[in-house]
């Protein structure tokens, strides 16, 4: 079975491609880039993209499909459906499943129902501890050998520093970067929103951007010392950016994503109670965004992860203060990415394809991924840069309608997704 | 009449104008007469319906809110939920879209939840009020502090006012500084620190300060406006013992001494005596703690009035 994307403008970061290239796929993997005067393989099926970029999978680190324990919310087969057509044709579940993904028994499920799906792939992220409850370590080795790309007990940070030092030096033996929502809990527990100006104008108890930082510099200070891979997740504070930035100038080895929705909205949009601008970390305040967008232009950020969770709308229909946390994420970041940061001229295509392609791949050590060079998985990701489009929620594959984006509209899309030389995914064109 | 507050639902004061402001002061002003009357009932809301809808314990504001209605001759109906549907597991909008479907002309609503007048405004077809939503607003209690000060003083344009205790947990506080600064007052806000973030400075343009004791606060003060410290507001503690507050923050005879000679002192109720007050600043000539409540029935009949359309049919 042979598949060639033809016509189309090929970015690899990994090789310095960025110019038209026909790409030759077989049996699941690029055989070749051919020249588009080359003349077409007879046997094989023909991809047109003519006017648009051809890239390496988009690998998003960190969604929820809430698989096993929470299908009202979201299927691994309906988390990937959604995956697929925001044009991330891999994703990285964090543990906190019911029960959590503390075993490989689990991760080994949640892969299996992926390869039912037949849509994207997925990575799981196995849980730190038990239970995630910060007591005993989880069996990371076997999680890891079921098909765990990184350990995180995400919602739940491990709040003691010495079993966090425990786990990143254990961690380390098996190769698996550690991944932590930085938040200490003594100052946000209780919080709902960014602790400032708006908290306190709303009526609102806030989470302080000092919580983020605090953990995220005792977590580099751990990377430090035990020479493990921390990778900071959802990174929303000017002082946990500039915490990393530091890092990195000391060859530390930190990594960190960042979302959408903390490179998009500021805490103003909490004006109105909407429960769909309520997430942990919060949205940040002006300063916060500018430097996150400071940190995107300038590497210190090294992904874009969505934190797609998603909610059942009667959980979100709750007085602000006690609905729960998050949004869905992955069809719209896309968008937002285009909106945002490449047509206002913060980052080029070659860079956003590095924050959701390349970079993702290097920091879970994803192999043959985030590259197209002759040889690698044939994952693929199609972006239409002009795409105008509007968002809306009634139309997500995701089973959750819990966005903040609900008719917003966008000028550039992912248009098609590709999994192991499979078209997974096409967008419909609507003739105007 | 004035044509005051065009909008009718009432679920803060931060977006009115002062002209809406005065607007509901002025219609209060005209229904204070009737709660003197020995018939105090009069036919204006004669077959509205209104729905006090209390998820939050509250014997003052409910009251004050049912005598409102029923002296206007609206048919009101109190609900105390105290988290009983939500326990039954109804979300908030279930709850406001059962209540609402019987429809009722307006839904007076407290809750603990900060949010909750705005979230139901949103699916409501009656008017909504809001008598209290956590730590946000409670517009009534400002309005009503606001004619309790122009009864005394005349003006509110060029007071300097003081507002003392736990700012932070506080939605009276929001909606005086609000209310105050829009009028022209000049408002400072003293407390523990723990209770008094500095950040408050910005909750609004203008004409608010923050200072560092509460000596500063009160000092030349033409108002003192003295809150309840909320125990039950506070997940965990914010001072050491109420002894400890009473002692560096209660406000005393010789505290008020700071104050202009003529000051006078507003307390939302109830009253702690002897913590956030003494009882003989509390008892003296100077506190207008009855008054207050005694306009906040004129200023729920204001609202209530103005929220059903009274001022449409009635013209």
């Amino acid at each position: 079975m042979k598949l060639l994307i033809s016509n189309g403008h090929l970015i690899d970061p990994t090789e310095g491609q960025n110019s038209g290239k026909n790409l030759l796929i077989e049996d699941g993997k690029v055989v070749a880039w051919l020249n588009q005067n080359e003349s077409v393989p007879e046997d094989a099926e023909v991809f047109d993209a003519t006017g648009l970029i051809v890239a390496p999978g988009f690998i998003d680190l960190h969604v929820h499909l809430r698989e096993p324990g929470q299908e009202h919310k979201e299927t691994i087969a309906s988390g990937c459906a959604a995956a697929v057509a925001g044009g991330w044709t891999s994703v990285c579940p964090m543990p906190n499943t019911s029960p959590i993904n503390d075993n490989a028994a689990i991760t080994r499920y949640m892969i299996e129902q992926a390869e039912r799906a037949g849509l994207a792939n997925v990575f799981p992220v196995g849980a730190i501890t038990k239970s995630s409850d910060g007591a005993e370590l989880a069996e990371m080795g076997e999680m890891k050998a079921a098909g765990a790309v990184a350990v995180s007990d995400d919602g739940r940070p491990v709040p003691n520093a010495g079993m966090m030092r425990r786990a990143m030096e254990y961690a380390k033996d098996f190769d698996l970067p550690v991944v932590d929502h930085c938040e200490d809990k003594s100052l946000s527990s209780g919080g709902v929103m960014n602790e400032g100006k708006m908290s306190l104008l709303l009526g609102l108890k806030g989470m302080p951007a000092l919580a983020e930082e605090l953990d995220a510099v005792r977590d580099i200070i751990l990377a430090k010392e035990t020479g493990a891979h921390i990778h900071i997740a959802h990174i929303s504070t000017k002082g946990a950016i500039e915490a990393v930035r530091r890092a990195k100038n000391e060859g530390i080895n930190v990594t960190c994503e960042v979302t959408p929705h903390h490179f998009t909205l500021i805490d103003k949009a909490v004006e109105g109670y909407d429960t769909n601008t309520k997430m942990s970390p919060p949205l940040r305040s002006e300063e916060h965004l500018e430097g996150i967008l400071e940190a995107i232009k300038d590497g210190t950020i090294d992904a874009i992860a969505t934190d797609h969770a998603p909610h059942h709308a009667d959980e979100k229909a709750l007085e602000y203060d006690r609905a729960p946390m998050g949004i869905t994420g992955l069809e719209t970041a896309i968008g937002l990415a285009f909106n945002e940061l490449v047509h206002k001229g913060l980052i080029d295509l070659v860079r956003l394809i590095e924050l959701c392609s390349t970079n993702p791949a290097k920091i879970f050590k994803l192999k043959n991924r985030g590259g197209l060079r002759v040889g690698s998985i044939a994952d693929i990701t199609i972006l239409d840069p002009d795409l105008n489009w509007t968002y809306k929620v009634s139309d997500s594959k995701s089973k959750s309608k819990n966005s903040p984006f609900d008719g917003w509209e966008f000028q550039g899309a992912a248009v098609a997704a590709i999994v192991g030389g499979k078209i997974v995914y096409r967008r419909e064109i609507k003739e105007s | 009449m004035n044509k005051p507050f065009r909008r009718r639902d009432l679920l803060g004061i931060r977006h009115l104008s002062a002209e809406e402001i005065v607007g509901i002061l002025n219609t209060a002003e005209n229904f204070r007469e009737i709660n003197s009357r020995e018939i105090k009932k009069v036919p204006t809301l004669r077959g509205k319906t209104v729905i006090n809808l209390f998820f939050e314990n509250s014997t003052r504001t409910r009251t004050s809110f049912e005598l409102a209605a029923k002296r206007l001759s609206a048919d009101a109906v109190n609900i105390s939920i105290s988290s009983s549907a939500i326990a039954k597991g109804e979300t908030l909008v279930d709850t406001a879209l059962n209540l609402d479907a019987m429809q009722p002309d307006c839904i007076v609503v407290r809750h603990s939840s900060a949010g909750v007048p705005h979230q139901l405004a949103k699916v409501s077809k009656a008017a909504i009020v809001n008598a209290g939503d956590g730590a946000n607003e409670h517009p009534t209690q400002a309005l009503l502090d606001a004619m309790t000060i122009r009864e005394r003083k005349g003006n509110i344009d060029g007071l300097e006012v003081a507002i003392v205790g736990d700012i932070l947990h506080s939605r009276v506080a929001r909606s005086n500084i609000h209310l105050l600064t829009k009028l022209g007052a000049k408002v400072r806000v003293a407390g523990p620190k723990t209770l008094v973030p500095n950040d408050f400075q910005y909750l609004v343009e203008k004409d608010l300060r923050v200072c560092p004791n509460i000596e500063e606060a009160i000092s030349g003060a033409d108002v003192v406006m003295i809150l309840r410290i909320q125990r039950e507001r506070q997940d965990s503690a914010y001072f050491p013992t109420l002894r400890e507050y009473a002692i560096h923050y209660g406000l005393t005879q010789e505290r008020l001494n700071l104050a202009k000679s003529d000051a006078i002192v507003l307390h939302p109720g109830p009253m702690n005596r002897g913590i956030e007050i003494s009882s003989d600043v509390a008892d003296s000539s100077r506190s207008l703690i009855l008054d207050q409540v005694k306009y906040g029935v004129a200023v729920r009949m204001a609202v209530l009035y103005l929220a059903t359309g009274g001022a449409a049919s009635n013209g």
